[in-house]
């Protein structure tokens, strides 16, 4: 870690990077119909803003000293009981600042393109006016930048916890966003409570960090690594693992991102591939102190990275939805930064330069897609695509180039990014390097297969279109972002892999020296080659289109398209048994326990009306009673007197 | 103005005011609604002066005023209030005007059958014995003020509530009744073997025998346990929140039922520190029971205001965890939770009133997408739900993170299986959300016209200062923190509890 | 010379002749008698008893049972008339509406 410096000039303001989409998605959401005129014209103004503040800010902090590179700011205390004491406070130092940019640089462009987007709100299921929806949506985009913006700021975990949640939330509305849908809102809910299931993981950390070095405030958590006993480590790196693959769709907590794609597209773009599925990578990389401490953690993500990026791959090629299959390479794309981040070393900025670059080829990709979308009245089914690049020129270009990146053609920026990461793989020591390096590889292949199949069936090939259908290039506003990230994608590629490695040494420290079983020059040529195969047989086996129904597959494809039957597996694991669960303790405690306690009534009820009996209306039989008590005193009386007792 | 008695007053006001309320003339219901509101409206201006006049890190025990009462027996009016008792003061003088004003046409009836008056004027009785119940600072009067809470309660589920109301009153009533049976027979002997006096100070230092102490301390806790209400004593508080006006159900839930938790806080850890420690690991598995059992059940619930009773069980079992970890963390966050608590379960009860009084019916099948009808309400209910399952940055989840994070540097099982209930609170609240308002639109809701009007005017008075708080005391929860830790701290000297040291000490920034 | 134990044994026999009577009798009127029966057989024994130690307080207590036994007589005549009056029959065993 390198020291603080003074946070003097712009960098005094960092809050105002958190405060002004706060404030503006408040104003969005409270306003009500009068904001629906310039509603969206806040939200974009308000990320641009913070755009341009991060970036002044980034221009501060590069001219500080390397070993100074970092500043804090109080704001206030958070909670303050007993030696629990977490402040409200911000950390801006290279990474967090990589972070701002990326947030707010390619947040701004897909800003401005959802102003397009949604000029007519497309299916229009709510009773809103469009301009009510979309003043509804920007309000929830902002609200998601500034919980973004916190979660990369924060100082302490607690905060990146607040952040964190706020995050999944934002995503919750977006993805529930046309909630009379019921697909959708069911996507919502499935991601929200997926997240949690990974934010308990988090959360639990949380609690382990605080008993075991009394402080979650990043600087007092790293002093204390090298006080944790192995097994503590172990623990606390899986707990936060947990946290991170729920965030970042990753296996086993993968089955949500697709669902998510129920959104409209730009919060496919912005959350569900650039930003917030990114986040457990941030985690990570924010962590590597403890993750770099244990070897068997480093093992478990690396793992955890391989497995999800061979998973996202497969099903990549199986799927006929143009959204999901983009959601499917999301999830495989950010499996290589698992695997980067796991490495350890130098390879968290490989990790970090992948995701910045896939931040820029993926929101690319799918505004492209969104694009595909608008000029077919909504189709996503590829299949039903085809020859479309002489109606949409601009999305044509743009998407080309980013198909181009996604599969790692040099010199566009994905070739600078996952290339490295494949040779890191193969880096490490002994069986493991050729087991990763290996499925690193191999995923490489599946990537450009069916990133090149998608391209060819929509924009290639013979039309397959329904009936009617006209498809026509989208207005400037959503043109100009689809530009602009395209020029981000293939200049990125070069500026990154070359800068961003020393301007995030202050954070991870210097790059060792590689030791493989292979040479670099050795593992770009069997990419190149694997990528050149994958995309080759991809372009010819579609070349000519494809049936427009699912053909009869074998079992791989089979259950490629059941997700690998991960949705099933859920069901059969914890909804179906959930269920039942309920229903039964429902009956338990309406039965059981109520049942008790009315049963107790009852009688006490049933008892008293018995004895009821006993008063008969016959004024003798009282008598007779009353004489009986009487004899009984006296009897007593008299045995007392007698001294029969004593 | 130090020397005013505030808590007396406090404790008086509403009661005079019910007074009045209960003498206006049935047919003018508006004049006796608005008496009520600019009344409690009184009530809740003093407490704020209370809340000015307290040191927050002064004595413990502060505002404190004695009147004799039956010196034979060593009993007196004795007012005092520590930050708990005042933070839970601030809470019902808040709360009850919100509830007056949500609850404006809940006793108007077609056939004026039920007298509105009455209505306001047994809302203004049930403040004036829940203030007086946190003020009390002599264990006779705490005794009678929670014995007569229920009279109040009692004929506001019974005469003014839904379907059921008499069985779910007489029930609520013959549990709590049943439990302040045994809290009488536990003051009696306190007084027997605490040297005759129920001074709550004095008692604080009588020498039990830890036979006695333990009987006691059960004869307390059983009567709290089913306040509370814990597993297994909770199957009252589903039909009574089920049955009673939702405004009445708010006041329930989020005020009456904190008198067990408080009064645990109070006077089953000082007075028993010995038993509470013996008691705690079996107090601990009830309310993680609880935590997990209730959660579960809300999910499966079909009535929307069932669920928010269950959801309430879920978050007493929280509470619970926190005050029997003894920990400074997890006690200052169980407190917190108590007020907490009150704001979003109260606000979520008062915004599911609003849509059952529209629609008529509290049945979750009744409804669905109901969010196109009433947008603005189901955001409101969206709030309160996210609210409810402790979403970082509304108050409620500072202070589960207190509760399990001060619960995980004692009792690592406890704090993990309580932190599986805040998946299942996402659960039975995004479902519930999910049901209401999202998916297609129920044919059936369109046709129900009150459906089509959004929230009101006197709604948005309603919700807007809780959401306001909820987001405040999400962010900045210190100036309640400050108040309640001491309080807290010294109630764990009593236990002679302290938090543990963190693992590795050199890490200390 | 009679002694005090007679006086209490003719107290006891006439209480139990009174008792019996109640119990085993119908007729209201018969009832009421038997009633009376007892209670100037308690009133036998208190002055019995009043003279036994010397002082008055059985006596006095005599004079209340008397004056406690004439109201009764009054209303409980009364209602018996009325009773009567209405269903024909005197017999207690008719009245007994006043059950379970």
């Amino acid at each position: 870690m390198s020291e603080l410096s003074e946070a003097s000039g712009l960098l005094g303001y960092v809050w105002l990077l958190v405060a002004i989409p706060a404030a503006s998605a408040a104003v969005l959401l409270l306003a009500g119909r009068r904001a629906d005129r310039w509603g969206h014209l806040l939200g974009c103004a308000s990320v641009g803003a913070a755009f341009l503040l991060g970036l002044g800010m980034f221009g501060q902090l590069a001219d500080l000293d390397e070993h100074r590179r970092a500043v804090e700011q109080q704001l206030w205390t958070f909670l303050a009981v007993g030696d629990l004491r977490v402040d409200f406070g911000l950390l801006f130092d290279p990474l967090a600042a990589v972070f701002v940019l990326l947030i707010t640089g390619v947040g701004f462009l897909i800003h401005v393109y959802a102003v397009g987007y949604l000029a007519h709100a497309p299916h229009d299921q709510t009773h809103e006016s469009a301009g009510t929806a979309r003043r509804r949506f920007f309000g929830y985009f902002n609200l998601f930048v500034a919980a973004m913006l916190v979660l990369v700021l924060g100082n302490n975990y607690l905060l990146l916890y607040v952040g964190w949640e706020g995050v999944g939330l934002a995503s919750y509305l977006l993805i529930a966003f046309w909630f009379s849908r019921p697909a959708a809102a069911t996507a919502g809910k499935k991601a929200f409570l997926m997240n949690r299931v990974g934010d308990a993981g988090f959360i639990l950390a949380i609690f382990l960090l605080f008993a075991q070095v009394g402080t979650v405030q990043f600087s007092g958590v790293f002093a204390g690594v090298a006080g944790m006993s192995s097994t503590v480590l172990l623990v606390l790196g899986l707990l936060l693992l947990l946290g991170a693959t729920g965030k970042s769709g990753q296996f086993p907590l993968q089955a949500w991102l697709p669902d998510a794609m129920e959104g409209p597209t730009p919060v496919s773009a912005l959350i569900h591939a650039a930003t917030m599925v990114t986040a457990g990578v941030y985690l990570i990389a924010r962590s590597h102190p403890i993750f770099s401490a244990n070897l068997t953690l480093q093992t478990v993500v690396v793992s955890v990275g391989a497995a999800t990026l061979l998973i996202g791959a497969i099903i990549g090629c199986a799927k006929d939805d143009i959204k999901r299959v983009l959601a499917w390479s999301t999830v495989s794309q950010i499996g290589y930064m698992f695997l980067a981040v796991g490495l350890g070393g130098v390879a968290y900025a490989l990790g970090l330069i992948h995701l910045l670059a896939h931040g820029f080829f993926k929101a690319g990709l799918f505004l492209g897609a969104g694009s595909v979308m608008r000029g077919m009245d909504d189709q996503v089914d590829i299949r039903r695509f085809g020859g479309l690049w002489r109606f949409l020129p601009i999305t044509w270009a743009t998407f080309g180039l980013a198909w181009l990146a996604i599969i790692g053609i040099p010199p566009l920026s994905g070739f600078f990014s996952k290339d490295p990461i494949i040779a890191a793989a193969f880096d490490r020591p002994g069986w493991t390097g050729w087991l990763f390096g290996g499925a690193a590889l191999l995923g490489a292949g599946l990537t450009a297969f069916y990133m090149t199949r998608l391209f060819v069936l929509t924009f290639h090939g013979p039309k397959r279109w329904t009936e009617g259908q006209r498809p026509h290039e989208s207005p400037p506003v959503m043109t100009i972002p689809l530009i602009l990230l395209a020029v981000g994608t293939v200049a990125a590629g070069w500026l990154m892999s070359t800068s961003v490695v020393d301007w995030l040494t202050p954070v991870f420290g210097e790059a060792p020296e590689p030791h493989g079983l292979l040479s670099h020059g050795q593992v770009t040529a069997l990419t190149m080659a694997v990528v050149v195969i994958g995309g080759v047989g991809g372009w010819a086996m579609f070349r000519n289109g494809t049936a427009l129904a699912p053909a009869p597959a074998g079992p791989v494809v089979t259950a490629a398209r059941a997700n690998l039957y991960g949705d099933a597996v859920n069901a059969a694991l914890f909804e179906k048994p959930g269920r039942w669960l309920t229903r039964a303790l429902v009956y338990v405690d309406n039965k059981g326990i109520d049942g008790i306690v009315n049963g107790l009534a009852a009688a006490v009820g049933g008892g008293s009306a018995r004895i009821r009996r006993l008063q008969t209306g016959f004024v003798r039989s009282y008598a007779m009673s009353m004489l009986l008590g009487a004899l009984l005193i006296v009897g007593a009386f008299v045995a007392v007197q007698a001294g029969w007792f004593a | 103005m130090n020397d005013f008695p505030y808590l007396s007053v406090l404790t008086a006001a509403p009661l005079v005011g019910a007074v009045v309320v209960a003498l206006l003339p049935r047919h003018r219901p508006e004049l006796a609604k608005r008496v009520a509101l600019g009344w409690s409206l009184a009530v809740l201006v003093l407490a704020g002066a209370a809340w000015a006049a307290f040191e927050a890190g002064g004595d413990r025990m502060q505002l404190r005023e004695s009147y004799p009462w039956i010196p034979r027996w060593g009993v007196s009016f004795t007012f005092a209030a520590d930050g708990i008792a005042l933070v839970m003061l601030a809470l019902i003088a808040l709360l009850v005007p919100l509830v007056i004003l949500a609850s404006w046409h809940d006793a108007d009836s077609p056939g004026a059958k039920r007298s509105v008056p009455a209505f306001f004027a047994l809302i203004l009785v049930l403040e004036t014995t829940m203030i007086g119940v946190f003020a009390a600072a002599d264990v006779f009067l705490f005794y009678v003020f929670f014995e007569v809470m229920l009279v109040p309660m009692y004929f506001l589920i019974g005469s003014y509530g839904g379907a059921r109301r008499q069985y779910a009153a007489v029930k609520f009533f013959l549990y709590a009744l049943a439990g302040g049976l045994f809290m009488l027979a536990a003051v009696v002997g306190l007084w027997v073997a605490g040297g005759q006096t129920l001074d709550w100070q004095l008692l604080t230092q009588a020498d039990l025998s830890t036979g006695v102490e333990r009987w006691l301390f059960l004869g307390f806790f059983l009567a709290f346990a089913i306040k509370a209400p814990f597993f297994p004593f909770h199957t009252w508080l589903p039909d009574a929140g089920g049955a009673a006006p939702a405004g009445v159900a708010a006041l329930l839930v989020g005020l009456l039922d904190k008198v067990a938790t408080f009064g645990i806080l109070r006077y089953s850890l000082p007075l028993f520190p010995d038993a509470a420690r013996w008691f705690a690991p079996a107090a601990l598995t009830l309310a993680v029971i609880g935590i997990i059992y209730a959660a579960l059940l809300a999910v499966g619930q079909n009535d929307l205001k069932r669920l928010v009773a269950y959801t309430s069980i879920a978050h007493f079992g929280f509470i619970g965890v926190g005050i029997f970890a003894f920990t400074s963390q997890a006690g200052t966050g169980a407190v917190l939770y108590m007020v907490n608590h009150g704001l979003a379960t109260g606000l979520l009860f008062l915004v599911v009133g609003m849509l059952v009084a529209r629609r008529g019916s509290a049945l979750i099948t009744d409804f669905g997408g109901a969010g196109k009808l009433v947008p603005v309400l189901a955001g409101v209910l969206l709030f309160a739900g996210l609210a409810s399952l402790s979403l970082p940055g509304l108050a409620p989840f500072v202070s589960e993170f207190l509760v399990l994070v001060g619960t995980f540097t004692v009792n690592k099982p406890v704090a993990v299986i309580s932190t599986i209930g805040i998946i299942l609170a996402a659960g039975y609240v995004l479902w519930m959300i999910q049901r209401t308002t999202q998916g297609t639109l129920n044919p059936t809701l369109s046709s129900v016209e009150p459906m089509r009007r959004d929230l009101s005017l006197r709604e948005s008075f309603v919700v807007a200062p809780m959401i306001v708080l909820i987001i405040v005391l999400g962010l900045y929860p210190k100036p309640l923190t400050d108040v309640i830790n001491p309080a807290v701290e010294a109630t764990l000297t009593h236990v002679d509890a302290t938090d543990p040291a963190p693992e590795v000490p050199e890490a200390q920034p | 010379m009679p002694g005090p134990e007679h006086y209490v044994a003719l107290s006891a026999l006439l209480f139990t002749i009174g008792a019996v009577g109640v119990l085993v009798r119908r007729n209201a009127i018969v009832l009421f008698m038997c009633i009376e029966l007892m209670l100037n057989a308690a009133n036998l024994a208190l002055v019995t008893f009043a003279r036994l130690h010397g002082d008055l307080n059985g006596q006095v207590m005599a004079f209340f049972v008397m004056v406690v036994a004439a109201a009764e007589v009054v209303v409980g005549l009364a209602i018996i008339m009325l009773i009567f009056r209405t269903r024909r029959s005197a017999s207690v065993d008719d009245s007994n509406l006043l059950k379970y």
